[in-house]
């Protein structure tokens, strides 16, 4: 893998071949005909989004959330599932109480 | 200290360094992020709620009991606890992940930098450091040998708590990477955060192995991913040192990669032939809020915490004069450990004396007559057909000479089968030791009458022959006499 | 055109309460109104049937004295609530024939609020749209059109919803706002669109686009009616962790008509180069509105208005990615096959096939700047800038109570007129974005009409939980416009 620039900054330019290694780790199959289009949209959206690298945001915090209020913590009780037939009611594939895959061979 | 663990290669000794991953499921009644019960051995998918099944539109919420175990855990391997953690999705498609992202803690977990000790053989220490502690969700199971055309797909344990506990690269050798699971599962079990079940999967390690030369930086590491033995840990290991050391010593290099270790064939081999590398975009779950507590939570649950084995340990050795050794074997399971107190305090209370001078009789047959009882049934000390009260009481007349050391064996081992109570069996079998001088001193004057020769002999030089009349006594007492008195008794009457 | 249909909810309450029309009545007007709409495509799934079971059930409810505020009164759920018993898809081909084994949180609160759905109202393929041209299932028409006739976009995503509502079927609908889903197709529309602050109503089992920003609200004819339904869709949910447990007041009360003394923040960024001169003009006259009725104007600065948009494009992408997932053809949902494919093979085929084109795009964006290397180049910067954008914010209601601004660039356009371009589409949203970044609330009103006879709406946005303050706001400007205008029944010919 290339070294790539972890700043803002610098205009960055996405090729044939990382639109498809994106495409393929968001396991999504795009044919070239397909590919070469997004290819240019994406790196059109990735030249309007680089005008954040104007803000200074030196000592500024991420936001980890929009709600000040604290996490509820859930008291330790069985209080859900033994419904299978619900759980598997929209199984494109279901075997003897399974959801069914093509085999993986590990 | 000991000396260096190494591989011979043919280029000389090689080091290991090793650290471990262990996954550890919070024992807990339903599931990390969903309400859906976690126990062992379900239908398949009854314990899956459409939360873990991740439906549309489901969200997680989490269980209060697993921040707890945690930080439990945490305290008890002296590690720093974060009051601020975060949870983060951990991205990757596989059919056993419904969400296509694993909730863990990546960048912030709920605890950090602690410790642990590890014993070592011929009693050597060593402290192992500890990198982090992060609470995550366990993945569900893929059974692909189970049907000819798929691979089926079980939820159940998808979004069981885990502890995930890092170790620092700190190990050398396979011994002591089996040293540090049996001791973190001591840990956990003590304070009741895990069971420890290695065979059902609530506790299983994945194992970092990269080898050098003494003196030489770290190695590229290899992960083995899962491995739920500590014969396999210590199996996998030796393996995969010796497959590093064949490559570096063959000029090649190491590939940092995921291996998989096949106990059948004792190898490790590696997952991701064909697929490209993980890129787990990790990113702070927005489901979710920063997790957050205060001291007072904190100090709460330390004090919720038992005696740590490491604790208890020294207080049997520097308070009630038990070996290392039997220390040792003692707190090795709360179990044994909650047996072995339960019944010295019974001893003390029935005898009066101080704690101190039964202790070594407790714990000498604790760890050697019951545990071989119980090891020859199978049992453990929870399942023991004897209670710590039963073995106190047999203790109690032994220390007191109702009956003789011998004697109580022969009365364990019936007490053992029959479920009877010691005074029960001396009782009924008149077991009783016989102390009575008057009674004991015929006895030895009949038998020396009867010995006359063996006497001379004795008289003559041959005191080994000493042992010979203590067990004619024996004999024609059946056992029961007090080995003291007749011991006493004799000696003057073969003075003559 | 049955009158039922031209009442607002608040006068459907109270005739149902006064005993002058029955459930039943309503909802079967209602259903000939769906039935006779179906050329602006705003439903993907009616549900007849189980509307006239629960209005008859609502008629008894009421004739033994036991039911509820708003029993019997029909409204049209957005596709992406999750329906017990009902096919949800999200307005995507991956979820299609998908029957959920659940209700959301925020539909359950309607129906014990004694709302009756209508059916599953049409949308941008999960919510990732402003113009409703990205759903599996086909446009939703605007019953707005052009002078000449012309089609145009309802907005988006929630454009079945709010061409529901403008069309008269259902006295408010359900939407969803991640960066102005609501809001924006409300001011298409003629409707008024409230987006509640994050937290306000439970996300649970509403199909998740963007977590940190989606929030449900209502659609409605009139402020009252949003006020009417908020109180009935929101509420603290255990089981969203997100969610705030803070007691739901009763809004229609918060509309007194008085907003004398009250400080309206003009947000000069606001002001667009290039913006039409109408949206500007709208504006000016909503601040005369405001002043007339004794608020006081109070020039505000969100410095970093600008920086909103291209903040979204990083932070909804990236939530996305990782939410849609789960849409991987093993639990539910479209799966596609390759013959002698693998797990791999499976996921990528379906994924391809199941997905319009938009979400891919923005799956791909999300995935690309989490990725290795990246991650702090764009999600971490822009959460960064995001906190400086909810400062901007606080700042600002330091000193007012509430903030108007227009709620889009621009009227309603034509079918195709700005498919071709991602960022000019993303740009309809560059007035409603801010708001859910920073998690406050908004409503849009309708306000006036552009040159073309298009409705347009004005926004306001108010602090965190000032919900009542915002409707009390909204419920006078309301009042000021007058905004009477109701599109011709073409669609009915
Ligand atoms: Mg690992
Ligand atoms: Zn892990």
């Amino acid at each position: 893998m290339r070294d790539f620039p972890t700043y803002v900054g610098m205009v960055m330019s996405i090729d044939l071949e990382t639109v498809k290694k994106i495409a393929s780790l968001a396991r999504i199959t795009l044919s070239d005909e397909e590919a070469d289009p997004l290819k240019g949209e994406l790196n059109n959206i990735l030249a309007w989004v680089e005008q954040l690298s104007e803000v200074d945001t030196d000592g500024v915090p991420a936001m980890t959330s929009a709600v000040e209020t604290s996490l509820f913590q859930r008291p330790d009780e069985v209080a859900d599932g033994g419904y299978a037939e619900r759980v598997l009611a929209n199984a494109p594939s279901a075997e003897f109480g399974y959801f069914a895959v093509p085999k993986v061979i590990e | 200290m000991t000396t260096t663990y190494t591989i011979e290669g043919a280029t000389g000794p090689w080091e290991l360094v090793l650290g471990l991953e262990v996954h550890a499921q919070v024992i807990s009644n339903s599931k990390l992020f969903s309400g859906a019960a976690t126990a062992f051995g379900a239908e398949p998918n009854s314990q899956v709620s459409l939360v873990d099944a991740a439906m549309p539109g489901m969200l997680p919420v989490i269980n209060g009991e697993c921040v707890r175990q945690a930080v439990r855990t945490g305290l008890a391997i002296g590690a720093q606890i974060n009051t601020w953690s975060r949870f983060d999705r951990k991205n990757y498609f596989y059919a056993d992940l419904p969400q296509g992202y694993q909730i863990s803690q990546y960048q912030y977990p709920i605890v950090g930098e602690g410790e642990i000790t590890i014993e070592l053989e011929g009693g050597h220490k060593k402290v192992v450091g500890i990198e982090r502690l992060h609470l995550e969700q366990d993945a569900g199971k893929s059974l692909h040998d189970q049907h000819p055309q798929f691979t089926l797909v079980d939820l159940n344990r998808s979004g069981v708590a885990l502890m995930e506990i890092v170790s620092k690269p700190d190990m050398r050798s396979p011994e002591e990477a089996a040293a540090y699971v049996r001791k973190l599962r001591t840990i956990l079990r003590y304070i009741g955060s895990c069971d420890g079940n290695m065979e059902e999967g609530s506790m299983r390690a994945d194992v970092n192995v990269s080898v050098r030369k003494a003196g030489d930086p770290l190695g590229t590491r290899c992960e083995i991913k899962n491995v739920n033995s500590l014969r396999f840990i210590q199996q996998a290991i030796v393996y995969e040192a010796s497959r590093q050391i064949d490559i570096l010593e063959a000029g090649g290099k190491i590939d940092q990669e995921t291996r998989l270790f096949d106990p059948g064939k004792g190898e490790t081999r590696s997952m991701r032939s064909k697929e490209e590398a993980h890129d787990y975009r990790y990113f702070p779950d927005p489901d979710l809020l920063p997790l957050e507590f205060d001291d007072a939570f904190v100090e709460a649950q330390r004090a919720s915490l038992p005696e740590l084995p490491d604790a208890k340990a020294d207080r049997l050795i520097n308070e009630l004069g038990v070996s290392a050794y039997n220390a040792g074997v003692l707190v090795a399971e709360r179990e044994n450990a909650d047996f072995f107190e339960a019944t010295l305090d019974a001893v003390t209370k029935a005898t009066g004396k101080p704690t101190a001078d039964v202790s070594k009789s407790v714990a000498n047959f604790i760890t050697s007559d019951l545990f071989g009882a119980l090891n020859k049934a199978g049992q453990s000390t929870s399942t023991s057909p004897v209670s710590p009260g039963a073995c106190a009481e047999l203790l109690a007349l032994q220390l007191d000479g109702t009956i003789s050391g011998r004697i109580a064996k022969d009365v364990f081992e019936d007490m053992f089968a029959s479920g009877k109570s010691a005074s029960e069996i001396v009782e009924a079998k008149g077991l009783k030791q016989v102390s009575d001088t008057g009674e004991l001193q015929a006895i030895i004057d009949k038998i020396i009458a009867d010995n006359p020769a063996q006497v001379e002999q004795y008289r003559g030089g041959r005191e080994k022959l000493f042992g010979f009349f203590v067990g004619q006594t024996m004999k024609a007492t059946g056992g029961k006499a007090n080995p003291q008195v007749v011991n006493e008794l004799l000696k003057t009457a073969l003075a003559g | 055109m049955s009158e039922v249909l031209s009442w607002t909810l608040a006068e459907a309450r109270d005739a149902l309460s006064k005993g002058e029309v029955s459930s039943v009545e309503l909802v079967d007007a209602h259903i000939k109104a769906m039935e006779a709409a179906r050329a602006l495509n705003c439903f993907i799934t009616e549900t007849p049937e189980a509307a006239r079971e629960a209005a008859k059930a609502a008629d008894l409810a009421r004739s033994e004295g036991n039911a509820p505020a708003l029993a019997g009164i029909p409204f049209a759920n957005k596709d992406l609530f999750c329906t017990h018993g009902v096919q949800t898809t999200a307005a995507s081909h991956i979820l299609e024939g998908f029957v959920p084994q659940y209700d959301s949180t925020v539909g359950e609160n309607l129906q014990k609020a004694g709302m009756i759905s209508l059916g599953k109202t049409n949308l941008d393929e999960f919510a990732m749209g402003s113009s409703n041209e990205t759903s599996y299932f086909g446009h939703v028409k605007n019953p707005w059109r052009l002078p000449d006739g012309t089609d145009t976009v309802p907005g988006g995503s929630s454009g079945g919803s709010v061409a529901a509502v403008a069309a008269g079927i259902g006295y408010g609908a359900t939407g969803t706002d991640t960066g102005g889903s609501i809001r924006q197709p409300a001011s298409f529309t003629g409707t008024v669109g409230l987006k509640p602050t994050y937290g306000r109503c439970s996300r649970w089992g509403i199909v998740a686009f963007a977590s940190s920003l989606d929030q449900a609200g209502p659609i409605a004819k009139t402020v009252r009616d949003a006020a009417i339904m908020l109180e009935a869709m929101a509420g603290y949910d255990p089981k969203d962790s997100t969610s705030v447990n803070r007691p739901v007041p009763n809004y229609e009360a918060a509309l007194t008509g008085d907003i004398r003394g009250m400080k309206i923040g003009i947000p000069s960024e606001y002001r667009m180069d290039g913006a039409p001169e109408e949206i500007d003009a709208l504006w000016e006259q909503g601040k005369a509105w405001l002043k007339d009725a004794g608020a006081e104007l109070v020039d505000i600065s969100l410095p970093h208005t600008k920086y909103a948009l291209p903040t979204y494009y990083i932070v909804a992408p990236a939530e996305a990615s990782s939410n849609l997932a789960r849409y991987d053809g093993v639990r539910y949902g479209l799966r596609e096959m390759r013959d002698g494919g693998g797990l791999v093979d499976m996921y990528s085929a379906t994924r391809a096939a199941g997905f319009g084109r938009e979400v891919k795009r923005r799956v791909l964006i999300g995935t690309y700047v989490l990725s290795a290397g990246y991650y702090d180049a764009y999600y971490l910067k822009a959460q960064k800038v995001r906190t400086l954008i909810a400062r901007d914010f606080a700042a600002a209601f330091e000193n007012v109570d509430t903030i108007l601004t227009p709620s889009t660039p621009s009227a309603a356009f034509a079918f195709g007129a700005k498919s071709d371009d991602p960022i000019s589409m993303y740009l309809n949203d560059i007035f409603t974005v801010p708001a859910n970044l920073a998690g406050l609330p908004g409503i849009s009103v309708p306000s006036g009409m552009s040159a073309e006879g298009l409705p347009l709406g004005l926004q306001l946005l108010a602090p965190a939980f000032g919900e009542e303050t915002l409707l009390r706001t909204a419920d006078v400007l309301e009042r000021q416009a007058g905004f009477s205008a109701r599109p011709s029944r073409w669609w009915e010919d």
